[in-house]
This record gives C-alpha cells, sequence and structure tokens, in this order.
C-alpha cells in the first residue's frame, strides 16, 4: 500500500517476513535520460542505507534495515509509527516546540559528531513517535564527511525549512535548534560552523542588504 | 518630495498605461502595459561586450547611450506618446549596481517630468509575474531560471517563498562560462545559452559530471569545473560536453522543481526567465508535470529574457494595491530577495 509519494521515492507499507514494513522504492524519473537516472538511484539507495546505518550506531534513532535490493533501487525497513514534526510543530505550546527543537539540535549534533550529514534536513524527515522518540529518515542526499562547511549546508537547509515552512515561528525554531545542537558539539565546533552558515547566507544569495 | 500624480476619474475615457524600464544585467528593456495586461510594446538593445562576461559599468554606459533610443521605439511600437503614460516602473533590484543606478535615473527622471507616480519593482517578481500573466496561470510552484537566479518558488502566506536555489552561480551563468570557455561567441540574436542547446542536440555520448542537489537547493560550481576540466583535456567534442553539462543540470533543477511540487501540493508548474527557452528544460518539467496531474506552463520567449514588459506589467500589480515608491526611496537594492517582497496583489 502506498503510504508515501515523495518527489524522489515513494514509500510502501507491506507485510514481510510476517511483519509490517516499509519499501522505500525509487522509481525510475521519465524525465531524466536513463544513464543519469540509473547512477542517481543506484548511488543514493546503497549511500542511504549506509548512513541509516551509521546515524543508529551514533545513536541517533533512524529505521531499522532489512533489507536492499540494488537491482530496483528498494530497500526495506522497520515501519516507524509516528507523525511528521512538519505536522505537529504547529500545534504545539511554545514550551514544547522549544523542548522539541533543542532535542532536534542535538540530533543533528549527534550525526555531525560521529562525521554524518543529512543532507536534506526538514522537518517533514523527522518522525515524532508515539513514545516521544524523534526519528530521523531519509538519508539520501546524506554525505559521510566532518567539513565545517557540509555541517553548515545541513544547518542553512534546516533554517530554510523553518522558514519557507514555519514562517511564524522560524527564528525562535533554529535558535532552538542550534541551542541543542552547542550542547552536543561543543562551544567551539559549534561555534565554527554556525559562522559558516552565516558566511553561506553572506555569499550573495541569503541576504537583504536593508 | 511628493510626488503628483492624476486622479484615476480624470482618465477614465482611455486606456491606462504603464511604462517599464528594465536594467539589471546586459539588456536595456522597455515595456508599455495596460492596466488591463494587454502588451502594447516590450523592446529592448543588448549589450554585447567584445570578450568575456558583462562588465557592470560598460553596460551601464552602453544603457546610458541607448536609453532615449528604445524608449523611443517603445513608444512608437504602441502607438502611443508619453502623455499616455499614468505610472513610471523601473527594475529596482537585484541586479548589477551601475545598469541598475541606470534604468533608476531614467525612470525618476520621467516620472518628474510627467508628474506620475514611480513604481519600484522586484526583478524576480516580474519574471514570475510575467509568466503568469502570458500562461494564466493560477498559484504555481516557479522555476526561476536565468544568468544571474535559479530559484524554486511559490506563494504562501502573502510572499512568493524561496524554496530551493543555488547555492553559488546560476544556471545561466553555468552554461556562458562554459560556453566562453569552448569559444563560443554570443550573438545579439542568439544567446550564449542557446548556442549550448543547439551543439547539446548534436552531443551524443553522456559525460559523468558531478551531480549535486542538497536539499531543495543546488550547486552548479563543482559542475562547470569538472566540465571546464574535461574540456581542457580535449577527449570529448564540445557537443557531448554541452549535452551532458544541460543532462545533468537540468535534472538537478528539475529535482528541485518535482520536490518543490510535492511539497507545496500545488498543480501547476511555471518556467520563467532567460533559459526558459531551452527546448530540453521544457520538455523535462512538462514530463513532472504530467506525472503529478499538474498543468505546466512556460513563459513565451519573448518574455523569457529579461523585459521592460515584465516590467510595467508588475508595477501595475503594485501600484492598484496603492503601492509608490516616493524618490527619496527608489535607490537601487542590488541584493533584494524576493522573498522580500510583501506580494499584496495575489489573491
Amino acid at each position: 500500500m502506498l503510504v508515501k509519494k515523495g518527489a524522489e521515492a515513494s514509500l510502501f507499507l507491506e507485510d514481510w517476513q510476517e511483519r509490517q514494513v516499509i519499501m522505500k522504492r525509487r522509481l525510475p524519473k521519465k524525465y531524466r535520460l536513463l544513464k543519469v537516472d540509473e547512477r542517481i538511484r543506484t548511488y543514493r539507495t546503497i549511500h542511504e542505507s549506509q548512513l541509516l546505518h551509521s546515524a543508529k550506531e551514533a545513536g541517533v534513532p533512524t529505521p531499522t534495515i532489512f533489507l536492499i535490493n540494488l537491482t530496483d533501487s528498494n530497500i526495506i525497513m522497520e515501519y516507524v509509527q509516528g507523525t511528521e514534526v512538519k505536522r505537529v510543530l504547529h500545534n504545539l505550546p511554545t514550551e514544547s516546540r522549544y523542548a522539541l527543537n533543542v532535542h532536534i539540535g542535538k540530533l543533528i549534533g549527534q550525526l555531525h559528531k560521529n562525521r554524518i550529514v543529512h543532507g536534506d534536513l526538514t522537518t517533514s524527515n523527522m518522525i515524532l513517535t508515539t513514545s516521544g522518540e524523534v526519528v530521523l529518515i531519509d538519508f539520501g542526499l546524506g554525505e559521510k564527511t566532518s567539513q565545517v562547511e557540509l555541517r553548515a549546508v545541513d544547518l542553512h537547509l534546516m533554517k530554510r525549512a523553518f522558514q519557507s515552512t514555519h514562517f511564524l515561528y522560524a527564528k525562535e525554531s533554529f535558535d532552538a535548534v542550534m541551542k541543542g545542537y552547542f550542547m552536543v558539539v561543543g562551544e567551539e565546533t559549534g561555534k565554527k560552523v554556525l559562522d559558516k552558515v552565516i558566511e553561506i547566507e553572506k555569499r550573495g544569495r541569503y541576504i537583504s542588504e536593508r | 518630495m511628493v510626488i503628483g500624480w492624476r486622479p484615476l476619474h480624470e482618465q477614465d475615457s482611455k486606456q491606462q498605461i504603464s511604462l517599464g524600464i528594465e536594467t539589471t544585467a546586459d539588456d536595456f528593456g522597455v515595456g508599455l502595459v495596460g492596466f488591463d495586461g494587454e502588451i502594447l510594446s516590450n523592446v529592448f538593445d543588448v549589450f554585447v561586450p567584445e570578450k568575456g562576461g558583462i562588465h557592470p559599468r560598460e553596460a551601464a554606459r552602453h544603457h546610458a547611450k541607448v536609453a532615449q533610443k528604445v524608449i523611443s521605439r517603445a513608444f512608437d511600437e504602441a502607438g502611443k506618446t508619453l502623455k499616455d503614460v499614468s505610472i513610471i516602473s523601473f527594475s529596482q533590484g537585484p541586479g548589477l549596481g551601475p545598469c541598475l543606478r541606470t534604468g533608476a535615473t531614467a525612470a525618476r527622471a520621467l516620472a518628474a517630468y510627467l508628474k506620475i507616480p514611480l513604481v519600484g519593482v522586484n526583478h524576480c517578481v516580474a519574471h514570475i509575474e510575467i509568466g503568469k500573466l502570458a500562461t494564466d496561470a493560477q498559484d504555481p510552484v516557479t522555476l526561476y531560471v536565468s544568468g544571474g537566479n535559479t530559484i524554486v518558488s511559490a506563494f504562501d502566506a502573502g510572499r512568493y517563498r524561496v524554496f530551493g536555489e543555488t547555492l553559488d552561480i546560476a544556471i545561466g551563468n553555468c552554461l556562458d562560462v562554459f560556453a566562453r570557455r569552448a569559444g563560443l561567441r554570443r550573438e545579439p540574436s542568439l544567446p550564449l545559452g542557446a548556442l549550448v542547446e543547439k551543439l547539446a542536440k548534436q552531443g551524443k555520448e553522456l559525460i559523468e559530471l558531478p551531480y549535486s542537489v542538497k536539499g531543495m537547493d543546488l550547486s552548479f560550481s563543482g559542475l562547470l569545473t569538472a566540465t571546464e576540466r574535461i574540456l581542457e583535456t580535449g577527449k570529448f567534442s564540445v557537443e557531448d560536453l554541452c549535452f551532458s553539462l544541460q543532462e545533468v543540470a537540468f535534472s538537478m533543477l528539475a529535482e528541485i522543481t518535482e520536490r518543490a511540487l510535492a511539497h507545496t501540493e500545488k498543480r501547476e508548474i511555471l518556467l520563467t526567465g532567460g533559459v526558459a527557452a531551452n527546448e530540453r528544460l521544457q520538455e523535462m518539467l512538462a514530463v513532472i508535470a504530467q506525472d503529478h496531474d499538474s498543468r505546466f506552463c512556460v513563459v513565451p520567449k519573448q518574455y523569457a529574457l529579461d523585459n521592460g514588459a515584465m516590467i510595467a506589467w508588475t508595477g501595475i500589480l503594485a501600484y492598484l494595491q496603492g503601492l509608490i515608491t516616493p524618490i527619496e526611496k527608489s535607490m537601487v537594492r542590488l541584493k533584494w530577495r524576493l522573498d522580500d517582497v510583501e506580494a499584496s496583489w495575489v489573491r
């Protein structure tokens, strides 16, 4: 059963080995050439699986992987029950929203500390489970790196997600995320990355002069 | 300074007209547009450098030189005179400083002389608005691609929100720089991007190039460098390189557009800006629109490149909401962001 049709992949809820699982399928895109298409789909399938696993090792909740099928660019993984953070954020009272964002910041810090950048940090790629855990999904654009630049792009994307989707409390949310982030990576690294975020914004396209 | 303007009822008997001046980069464009959306004329004169890219001061000198001639031509083609104009619209930003200032100076002078309102227009908003006017798109996800900008946006809560954009150079810039490296020369009637497109159609072999999408943002500088390096090796033809560069760069653009469409759940895709004229890019977005049961709209060629009509039309939209730009607030804004503009005329 199709549960989510994303732009890049579709998620199906299936029965597999007597349990409910999510099958993530990277469907071929007709708009791009077959060769480009295959390259991107295969690369992301391998990459995402590796990163989901590394993130889990780093203590960041992610779905467990059961099977990878490279021929069809499929990943079979644990079905995480919950709601996208995107859909809960605006219903929360200010304090809970703050706490949730600080927690998200800690998770991002945990990833970065372990040489992982997510590559697509948005509130739709975070699931708040019924037990109150935040599970990160969708690592298809992620990378194994400790480059300050890429960490900063990661946080920049988070900021942008707040600005485009949660614009009423974007600043408050990003500040909370950064607070949690600093708690995990420490003052020195945190500052380096945050300075880079500001630098990225200043590269001309992200700032208005007055 | 207070700008005097004639009350609307004194002009009821004839069509109201906006004069738009566009000078953000290498084009000096002038358009005359009726308040009902009728485009009466849209003319321009483009600065073609001897070699290399656009030097802002040289382009500005060109604009100053041709200004009078182009404005006259706009009136001639529309069969109108200065007296018929109700408002002066100009591109206030973003863009190259000297170029913007030249257009702004002309606009201020005209508005002051005619004693009519001046309306400063955001160039990016204008590309979206002319696309909507020309295609009748209502509420699209817009991919705006040009020499200076690469933005995926959609309207939400009073503004055109930016969902994705380039983290470094614009797609048009990427294609232009590569074209110059490959020794191609632009002609007034054939921009470099069009030359790349022409050669790409003869390319056959797909060369592996870096594909760089970060969330809904993208980066073209690495792709450009990689393509230039391969060009230097001389192992592949320029045709194959143009073909591969387009395929990879446009796949990136298509991917983020599809993401924005899925994210916003809108039902229209609008392609606008100079690079919108590229048929391969159009083809890719049309496929995406079809997959998502959405309508694909592409700005007609004559309004794809920077033009005065889009400025004139956006000026009308703003003016009808009571937005005018007093002369003391008409300084050009080099880095004026799309999402800084309160688009109170939308819906």
